[in-house]
């Protein structure tokens, strides 16, 4: 059977809701192994790996991402910004017994040193299922804003 | 009447007061002394290819169009329209035959001519096209940097950048033969004055201290590297304001020291460029791409860093607008120029593991600064043992203010109006 909006909707909510609480170990095991987070700056491109992005994060990188956040270290994230973040206007655009394509809006407000910013995005999602469990294999998070002046943004999109 | 302030008062050899990053008087003079009469970098030559490609940017607060015209030859136009001073572009970049007012329809060669006044019979020969061209502003090219300016007046580019010369061929070493590309950027704000970004560019003693976590999360040869702080590697005056600050001494001449072995980081990439390349070719490529040893700060918009070019707009006076250009080989292996954007998106940009701890402690100097008036920020370090080159050149270890100092001697001399002219030569 076709994985399900709602199956689908499930999944990335929890992801949502571990990166809003500060789960960040948890998180990583969210991902499949070959699983790719990327924040595109190009809002047309798909080959990643070829252009300049904000974050291309294998299962390495977003590894040493949530390290980053967790060790104090960063005087930007001690402590990370704290966030809210909305998903809705979901839409499957494919799936099958084994994975599917999801997109979605996030709307994302960040709060750190008495600063409120917002950031919304188009979020699409590739998600498989492995041994009955559905992983993330890819999440592209293209902002609105990914050709103007961003700020620093020291927690995960 | 309004009184400006004294820039003498506010800069000292080894300190400044701290309300140079908040008087928005001062930044209104700055706008005008420092970015209306100086060379300000608006593009490298890459950016424009062909015939016909532009990029829109800005000078200080003024936008621009950077086109090359039918002839190859760059212009540099301010982005206002003759007639009712509507920008006359808003694309970031493109490729056009002309540029139309969307106004009133008047329209202008890539050189900036007015060719085209629609129903022009209503200016009932009161208008004479000639005479209402896009702005000009006077353009030098040095190695692929391409500067504009407002002024007229001023030195050739080639004796403001003086002694930076040498150090911009050494940076373009990292082509390892083929040309210097752009290739994308990070474009982010901080909530504070451009001098705060100026002054780190030169600054090797923030490095151990803020990113941490960059260290924290490469390989221990890499965290050798860049241990730089106590090491053999310096800072120098280049005059105009320029400085340069050698980190790691090692990779100042890409095309030496090639024999040394390859760092680990690096050994998958060489056995992959090892299948179409010679060896020697193999090394110098993956030197080429870890990136120059030093940062170059050219007063007052652009420094070629390590690996990238940064770039820094004012956008108000506790405003700043960062770029950090990513560049690469043109014509070069593929998998070398990802490997650079790898490594640019590693620590670059506002999602960086380097970047956003910089902005935080940019931000952090900005609020603390307003703390009680008459205070100095203190730029003295290194002073106590700084020496003088042959060529006049100041310069102390890698950790010094030497850089910083040589920026506000600059910053005085513009600000005081006296710059230093043509006629005076160097």
């Amino acid at each position: 059977m076709s994985i399900t909006l709602n199956e689908a909707i499930e999944m990335i909510t929890l992801e949502a809701d571990m990166l809003d609480h500060g789960d960040f170990k948890e998180w990583l095991s969210l991902y499949t192994p070959n699983g790719i987070y990327v924040v595109p700056i190009d809002p047309d491109t798909e080959e990643f790996e070829k252009t300049l992005n904000y974050a291309y994060d294998n299962a390495e990188m977003r590894e040493k991402r949530v390290e980053r956040l967790l060790s104090g270290r960063a005087i930007s994230a001690a402590p990370p910004a704290k966030t809210v973040r909305l998903q809705a206007r979901y839409r499957m655009l494919e799936s099958n017994a084994e994975s599917c394509t999801l997109r979605c809006a996030q709307m994302l407000t960040e709060l750190r040193q008495g600063r409120e910013r917002y950031y919304s995005a188009n979020v699409t999602f590739r998600l498989v299922r492995t041994d009955g469990v559905l992983k993330i294999d890819r999440k592209i998070v293209r902002l609105l804003t990914s050709t103007e002046a961003l700020t620093a943004v020291s927690y995960i999109l | 009447m309004d009184i400006l302030p004294d820039p003498t008062t506010l800069v000292n050899e080894d300190s400044a007061d701290g309300s140079i990053y908040s008087n928005p008087d001062l930044f209104d003079m700055e706008m005008d002394r420092i970015f209306m009469h100086n060379w300000i970098w608006v593009a490298h030559r890459s950016d424009l290819p062909e015939s016909g490609n532009y990029i829109t940017t800005f000078i200080g607060q003024h936008p621009v169009i950077v086109s090359r015209d039918r002839k190859g030859e760059v212009h540099v136009m301010l982005n206002r329209c003759r007639h009712r001073g509507a920008t006359v572009c808003e694309h970031k970049k493109g490729k056009a035959a002309s540029f139309v007012c969307p106004y009133h329809g008047w329209a202008y060669g890539l050189d900036g001519a007015l060719r085209g006044v629609p129903f022009q019979e209503g200016y009932t020969g009161q208008l004479d096209k000639s005479n209402y061209p896009l702005i000009s502003l006077r353009v030098e090219e040095y190695n692929g940097l391409i500067f504009a300016s407002f002024d007229h007046d001023i030195m050739s580019l080639d004796a403001w950048l003086g002694r930076t010369k040498p150090w911009i061929d050494l940076f373009m070493k990292q082509g390892a033969g083929w040309p210097i590309k752009t290739m994308g950027e990070h474009k982010f704000t901080f909530p504070g004055n451009w001098k705060i970004q100026l002054e780190n560019t030169t600054d090797a003693y923030h490095f151990p201290i803020v990113h941490k976590s960059f260290l924290d999360s490469v390989d221990s040869e890499t965290q050798n590297t860049f241990d730089f702080v106590e090491g053999n590697g310096y800072v120098e005056d280049l005059g105009h304001g320029h400085s340069v600050m050698v980190m790691i001494p090692d990779l100042v001449d890409l095309d030496e020291n090639l024999e040394a072995p390859i760092p680990e980081r690096f050994q998958e990439l060489a056995d992959e460029l090892a299948k179409d390349y010679p060896d020697e070719q193999v090394r110098r490529i993956v030197r080429a791409v870890g990136g120059s040893g030093f940062n170059l700060n050219l007063f007052p918009n652009l420094a070629c860093s390590m690996a990238f070019f940064r770039v820094l707009r004012p956008l108000a006076v506790m405003e700043t607008e960062i770029r950090h250009v990513a560049i690469g080989m043109d014509g070069g292996p593929e998998l070398a120029n990802e490997m650079r954007l790898r490594l640019h998106e590693h620590f670059q940009g506002p999602m960086g593991f380097g970047t956003p701890d910089d902005s935080e402690a940019w931000d952090r100097v900005q609020r603390g600064s307003l703390a009680g008036r008459d205070i100095s920020i203190l730029l003295n370090r290194g002073l106590g043992h700084e020496a003088q080159r042959e060529d006049g050149n100041l310069f102390s270890d890698v950790s010094a203010e030497t850089g910083m100092r040589a920026a506000y001697r600059q910053w005085l001399v513009d600000m005081t109006g006296k710059t230093v002219r043509a006629e005076n030569g160097e």
